[in-house]
């Protein structure tokens, strides 16, 4: 059974401790919910998780194996859709999902590319420059990154901001699709999403403590070192 | 080797598309040469002799022009997070994108340089050895700037910082090239210069995107 998790993670930003011993762990077929206030350390965790930024301590596995050893395998693994949209204005939204498409290295680009914009019923602006988006669907041409070539984990920022209620049941049955089909979900998110049984994950709990009155009682194992 | 193709057809797309770079660059460069004889003379010895200089100095300046967008719109769009995840290695996607900025750039150089030669009354004897050493320097040029456009990414006045960091490492090529013109005009071997400026090269296709790739994990790191 694949699994994909992590401990005692602690995430310095510049001199700023954001979150402290966290835990986590996730299943084949799981989804996983980040909640927790602005400035918590959600797109953090999740650029962890993707490798874009090393944990200050701690330790991400996938089947137990450290993701760190073989970066390029992790990376293969899976798909990140930030809160930037990586959408070229001047290219169409076809054009701009072949690219990644190729550089997924796919066979037939255009074609896949065609079937995601399907997928979320961008079907009918596929030739229109991307400059002429609104955010909601610049949203689900992002989105629709997610669906050019198979990866087990995907790790999805504040997914539904911008998007209407059809746009949300669309993605709700991607996402079903792609947990159906043994993969994992972790999406940071401020409203409900379209994802039921999933596991939820408030970052509040691992907030560091301030500096002054000492590590507080109730923190997760690994908050001790933090200020040594 | 597809996908590095990919890259560079979607960077000289979007260049076409947006049309200003390439136009740009090369308006500068005809422009900072034409302004010499206003300021010098129209001295025609002068100009013959200080031509080849001219070129190249123009050249650099043309060519430092568009740094700062090198990978500057990627890093801000999440698009340079979306290629440091998509299997390509970043070495290669600074390869690629320096490659395209050559092609968006420093070509349109190559095509200006003649009639530019002829504007300061070069002999025509260095026309060759001009487009040879441009020929070699140019991509020189993208490659090292790539070093300082990863650099400079996230800061403030990045463009500025960039001049600073990078036209010292100009140097060499500035060098080597305007002295085989030089010595083409001189009735010398330009040889020895032109073989200075590929080795100039070579070394700055590994060197350049080992250093460009570090840069650009340290600004996404951020």
């Amino acid at each position: 059974m694949t699994e994909f998790a992590g401990s005692r993670l602690t995430c310095l930003r510049g001199e700023r401790l954001v979150f402290v011993g966290l835990d986590f762990r996730l299943a084949a077929g799981e989804a996983l919910v980040l909640t927790g206030p602005n400035a918590s350390g959600k797109s953090s965790l999740l650029r962890l998780m993707a490798l874009l930024s090393c944990p200050w301590r701690g330790e991400i596995t996938w089947d137990g194996a450290p993701v760190a050893e073989d970066p390029d395998r992790h990376r293969a693994r899976l798909r990140y859709v930030g809160h930037l949209d990586a959408i070229k204005p001047v290219l169409t939204a076809e054009e701009n999902l072949g690219f990644w498409a190729a550089l997924h290295r796919n066979a037939g680009p255009e074609r896949q590319a065609r079937q995601a914009l399907e997928r979320f019923g961008l079907e009918r602006l596929a030739a229109v420059p991307a400059r002429y988006f609104s955010a909601g669907q610049k949203r689900r041409l992002n989105l629709a990154r997610l669906l050019l070539a198979p990866a087990p984990l995907w790790l999805l920022d504040e997914p539904t901001v911008g998007l209407d209620q059809a746009a949300v049941t669309r993605l709700g049955e991607v996402l079903a699709g792609h947990r159906a089909a043994g993969g994992m979900v972790v999406a940071a998110t401020h409203t409900d999403l379209p994802l039921p049984g999933a596991r939820h994950l408030h970052l509040d709990g691992f907030a560091p403590a301030p500096p002054d009155r000492g590590p507080g009682p109730d923190r997760g194992p690994g908050h001790e070192e933090t200020w040594s | 080797m597809t996908r590095f193709r990919g890259l560079v057809g979607r960077d000289l797309k979007l260049a076409l598309r947006q049309g200003s770079d390439a136009t740009v660059a090369v308006m500068f460069f005809v422009l900072v040469v034409v302004l010499f004889p206003f300021g010098i003379g129209p001295e025609p010895n002068i100009l013959a002799r200080i031509a080849a200089g001219v070129i190249w100095v123009a050249a650099l300046l043309a060519s430092l022009l568009s740094l700062e967008r090198l990978f500057q719109t990627d890093f801000e769009d999440g698009s340079l997070d979306l290629m440091a995840l998509g299997g390509l290695p970043l070495e290669l996607v600074v390869l690629a994108k320096a490659t395209a900025h050559w092609l968006v750039t420093g070509v349109p150089l190559l095509v200006a340089a003649p009639v530019l030669a002829v504007l300061l009354g070069m002999n025509r004897d260095g026309f060759g050895t001009l487009e040879l050493t441009l020929l070699l320097g140019t991509p020189s040029l993208s490659l090292t700037g790539s070093i300082g456009a990863a650099l400079t990414l996230g800061a403030r006045r990045g463009g500025v910082l960039i001049s600073l960091l990078i036209l010292p490492l100009f140097i060499p090529v500035l060098i080597f090239g305007a002295a085989a013109i030089d010595s083409a005009l001189a009735g010398l071997s330009a040889r020895p210069h032109l073989l200075i400026l590929g080795a100039l090269l070579a070394a700055a296709l590994p060197l350049a995107s080992v250093a460009s790739a570090a840069a650009l994990r340290q600004a996404l790191e951020q």
